[in-house]
């Protein structure tokens, strides 16, 4: 009973237990809210600008996300085997599955690089440099989308500021996840994780799951609703 | 007095948390298979003109992908109820306050809608 990880302000392991994955939950119900205001700004907008967030989402390109979605559920996949390596108590599978987990959010990293490098490079970048001149020409820039108004056209500066509000703030919510796995790889080697002693491990990979889920929503909403605008 | 009608306030003896259930990587592998169908699922469905259902269709596909994530990756099906009502609260409270904002927008003659 007297396990090293039982506080003594806990009567009993499970009480613990429970108490740790309560809070984490209400720490992620506050993500839940936070992300939110960011999917509600982009539900207003899409709206608003119907015509300029369609242009502007098919400039995305839809293998990219698609391969990252993959790749992030590979990264969670790993990770859902990394808390069931420590709950079976095998030290080798658990270090092997965080690293797994670590290199895939890498990966993940590495492809949103080329898709803000690309951006870059187009003047999609919201800002003093933003062109908007193949927005209101498409045809003459080889683009299958309706002309906008100049107006309108300015608009897709509102689809890509919050393009990179919220992936940039899903890739600093993995950044964050991956220094932690760096910690919690370096716990796992010395054995902290392997002797009956979970929580740290599940309880990041809530957040990590979490983070998960949020792209899950950002992929289709951000790449693949736009593709037939309709009437 | 017996073990099921002793007052506990203090959450102690609850017996829904008294046994902790270890998910199989068998249900893992099965879980990453149907996310990655999901996946394939809505990419195709995204070069389909479905009109206005397009959007329906790609956030009924992702809601179902979190649900899963929640039910297995997170554990949730395997909690105590105080779990699933607080997840269950939260993702309600955000469809609330959803709802309400954009029916305040959709209601004020700003000529946009």
């Amino acid at each position: 009973m007297a396990l090293p990880q039982h506080r003594h302000h806990f009567e009993t392991p499970e009480q613990q237990r429970e108490a740790g994955t309560f809070g984490m939950w209400l720490f992620l119900l506050t993500e839940i809210m936070f992300f939110g205001g960011l999917f509600f700004a982009y539900l207003l907008y899409r709206n608003w600008y119907h015509d300029a967030f369609v242009v502007a989402s098919n400039q995305l390109s839809i293998p990219l996300g698609a391969t990252n979605t993959a790749v992030l559920i590979g990264s969670g996949f790993f990770m859902a085997l990394g808390v069931w390596a420590a709950e079976v108590k095998k030290k080798g599978l658990l270090v092997l599955f965080l690293i797994l987990t670590t290199v895939l959010g890498c990966v993940f990293l590495g492809v949103k690089y080329v898709e803000y490098h690309e951006k870059w490079e187009k003047h999609h970048i919201p800002g003093a440099h933003f062109d908007v001149s193949e927005f209101v020409n498409p045809h003459a820039y080889g683009l299958k989308e309706q002309p906008l108004a100049p107006d309108m056209a300015q608009k897709t500066q509102v689809f890509f500021s919050l393009y990179f509000a919220m992936t940039g703030m899903h890739a600093l919510h993995m950044i964050i996840g991956i220094v932690l796995l760096f910690w919690l790889t370096w716990r796992a080697h010395r054995g902290e994780f392997s002797s009956g002693y979970v929580a740290p491990i599940e309880n990041f990979g809530l957040y990590w799951h979490f983070v998960d889920i949020v792209w899950l929503f950002l992929f289709p909403l951000l790449y693949l609703i736009n593709r037939h605008p309709g009437a | 007095m017996s073990e099921q009608h002793f007052h506990d306030p203090a959450n102690i003896t609850n017996p829904e948390h008294a046994e902790h259930h270890i998910v199989t990587p068998a249900t893992y592998c099965m879980v990453f298979a149907g996310l990655l169908v999901g996946t394939a699922i809505t990419v195709g469905a995204a070069y389909i003109d479905l009109g206005i259902l397009n959007p329906v269709v790609a956030l009924a596909i992702a809601s179902t992908k979190a649900v899963i994530v929640i039910l297995f990756f997170m554990h949730v099906k395997y909690q105590s109820n105080l779990i699933k009502m607080t997840v269950g609260a939260g993702f309600f409270t955000f469809l609330v306050l959803i709802t309400m904002t954009l029916s305040d927008y959709m209601s004020r003659a700003w000529g946009l809608w």
